[in-house]
């Protein structure tokens, strides 16, 4: 049942072949049986998520389900979900219980999906391998000692270990695409301004995007459908027709012109990868695309970019956390600066503290000329070179990830060495396209992301090319062996 | 750009956060390192080039000045380390 694509539950739930009850208690029993060896979930939500099923065997009973009715998911734990523990991975927010739900947890709610429980994730969305999490690391189920990627480490875990069909994630650098290729899973950010931030703690909030991570783009676009919309509560959400995400899936690729980035494939990228990569790209010249070299000269300064902006606007985001009206407040406070600095130095890990103190630094008087609107400056020229591209190609292929999924601790001492993997993804963060990442091959069992790259609000076009990928290869079928363990094969009831 | 400990210590109290001596040489390194990173902008010519705030220089929607928000106080604050009556409580601000 766990390998089931969210098309099949659904048609399995509306022929009555099991119910959502069942479905759900079937996750929930191998989350408890195998969810302490990779630590996905921070928070599971068995009685809520029974009686939202039961809710949804009641929808489906009177013939009024949509396509999630009864379909169980993770929410990475970045979304305000009202009533449950909404952490974002730190101490700060240990025991905030949120008064309100994210307008993605709301919409879900609406479509009827059964939340499983709150995924892991790198601390306060801050990070490539989610390590900093408060709550102990997530481990890649495809190898135990690797790092799942991050920020979306936990969800990406639980869809690749078959913890949960799809899951909620988000992405300001990388944090869905990177970690879906180290897992093996099928990821998508959309278009800045897609999907509401509205109850979505924020990062970075000219980046921060939420999306869906699946087994399959045809999963990630049911997931996608639900999770998109306008929202007059987010002051950034823009007032953009939401298509049929699955509508266009099987579109014949004939004619596609995909442009090939000679930047992102230049000598620094490992050998191994690349050959998978361009394996890929044969196979969208067979299904009729054609390659088009492009140049996006100024994507080597993706990563100075993001680390002058992306700090700067946490800076002021992480502003809020001061011990006064939620999170974590240090014991016996001298006097409100005492509060301040000791409160946020308690409830702050280190990452989080070096970014905000880097943000602090490019945005000081002084400073900001030369740094963060240098930054900005820059992040238009960035932008300028992909709206050229896209006036010769539709959409964009390149690698997801310069490596595949490392061993933990390998790129904890040096911060530089860390941001360095999301070298490929960051650019389309800076110009608010969309991006997913697809299986597309393994090196040494361990798997290989391709990402694909759209024009604003594009999604169905990217959603369209990776499924007709995925229907001629077989890349994300493959599971990891952890997978198949089940309640049954440890002695418990299936 | 390498920074100095006492360059350390102002950013900490700019940014409200307490580093430990203990830490704070650690922190004076690898915060170097990524200012080491982000040097590489400053050999880029931006000349005349227009700062990017937003990915679609989308600007701020207004809405009509109407009260939408109802009073939720009570849920609002049940997160609160300290309250009274309605307030949030900090340590004394003003002798």
């Amino acid at each position: 049942m766990h390998n089931l694509s969210v098309a099949q539950i659904s048609q399995g739930l509306s022929k009555g072949e099991f119910s959502s009850v069942e479905i759900t208690q079937h996750f929930l029993d191998r989350i408890h049986q195998l969810d302490s060896s990779i630590n996905a979930y921070i928070t599971k939500l068995d009685e809520s998520a029974l009686a939202a099923a039961q809710q949804a065997d009641k929808q489906i009973a009177a013939g009024q389900a949509n396509p999630l009715t009864g379909i169980p998911f993770a929410h990475k734990d970045i979304f305000c979900a009202q009533g449950v523990k909404t952490t974002c991975g730190s101490r700060m927010l240990e025991n905030f219980i949120s008064p309100y739900d994210a307008t993605v947890v709301a919409n879900l709610k609406q479509a009827g999906a059964i939340c499983l429980g709150k995924t892991n994730m790198d601390e306060f969305a801050m990070g490539s391998s989610t390590e900093t999490s408060y709550f102990g690391k997530t481990m890649n189920p495809w190898d135990l000692e690797t790092v799942p990627g991050g920020s979306s480490g936990g969800s990406a875990a639980a869809v690749a270990a078959r913890l949960a069909p799809i899951a909620t994630a988000t992405d300001t650098g990388g944090s869905i695409r990177q970690p879906a290729s180290l897992c093996g899973i099928t990821g998508l950010k959309p278009t800045y301004g897609r999907v509401s931030r509205w109850g979505m703690i924020a990062f970075a909030s000219s980046m921060d995007q939420a999306g869906p991570m699946g087994k399959s783009a045809e999963d990630c676009a049911l997931l996608l459908q639900a999770m998109a919309s306008f929202d007059s509560k987010d002051s950034t959400s823009i007032d953009h027709l939401v298509p049929d995400y699955s509508a266009n899936l099987n579109a014949p690729l004939e004619g596609l012109r995909v442009g090939v980035p000679k930047e992102f494939f230049e000598q620094g990228l490992d050998p191994q990868i690349a050959a998978q990569v361009h394996n890929a790209l044969a196979e969208y010249e067979k299904l009729g695309a054609t390659l088009i070299d492009i140049e996006l000269p100024n994507s080597k300064l993706a990563v100075p970019t993001y680390y002058v902006l992306a700090p700067a606007e946490a800076s002021a985001n992480l502003s809020r956390f001061d011990g006064v009206r939620y999170g974590h407040r240090c014991e016996n406070p001298s006097d409100l600066m005492d509060m301040y600095c000791r409160s946020r130095e308690e409830g702050f890990g280190e990452e989080v503290k070096r970014r905000i103190m880097i943000g602090t630094y490019v945005l000081s008087a002084g400073y900001y000329d030369a740094y963060f609107r240098k930054a900005q400056q820059v992040r238009r020229l960035i932008k300028n070179d992909f709206d050229r591209a896209f006036e010769k190609v539709d959409i964009i292929a390149s690698p997801t990830c310069p490596s595949t999924a490392f061993k933990f601790g390998a790129k904890t001492d040096n911060p530089v060495e860390m941001y360095l993997e999301d070298i490929y993804t960051i650019s389309v963060n800076l110009a608010g396209l969309p991006g997913m990442s697809l299986p597309c091959g393994q090196i040494d069992g361990m798997p290989v992301g391709l990402q694909l790259i759209g024009k604003h609000f594009d999604e169905s076009l990217i959603l369209n090319a990776a499924h007709m990928f995925q229907q001629a290869t077989d890349w994300h079928t493959l599971a990891p062996a952890f997978a198949d363990n089940t309640s049954e094969a440890n002695g418990g009831a299936s | 750009m390498s920074l100095e400990r006492t360059d350390i210590e102002k950013l900490a109290l700019l940014a409200r956060i307490n580093i430990s001596d203990s830490e704070s040489q650690q922190v004076t390194e690898r915060i170097g390192a990524v200012l080491n990173l982000v040097d590489q902008l400053q050999a880029q010519d931006t000349e005349g080039v227009e700062p990017m705030a937003h990915p679609m220089d989308a600007t701020q929607i207004l809405r009509a000045d109407e009260v939408t928000e109802s009073n939720d106080r009570e849920n609002l604050m049940s997160n609160a380390p300290a309250t009274e009556e309605g307030l949030f409580l900090v340590p004394k601000v003003i002798e």
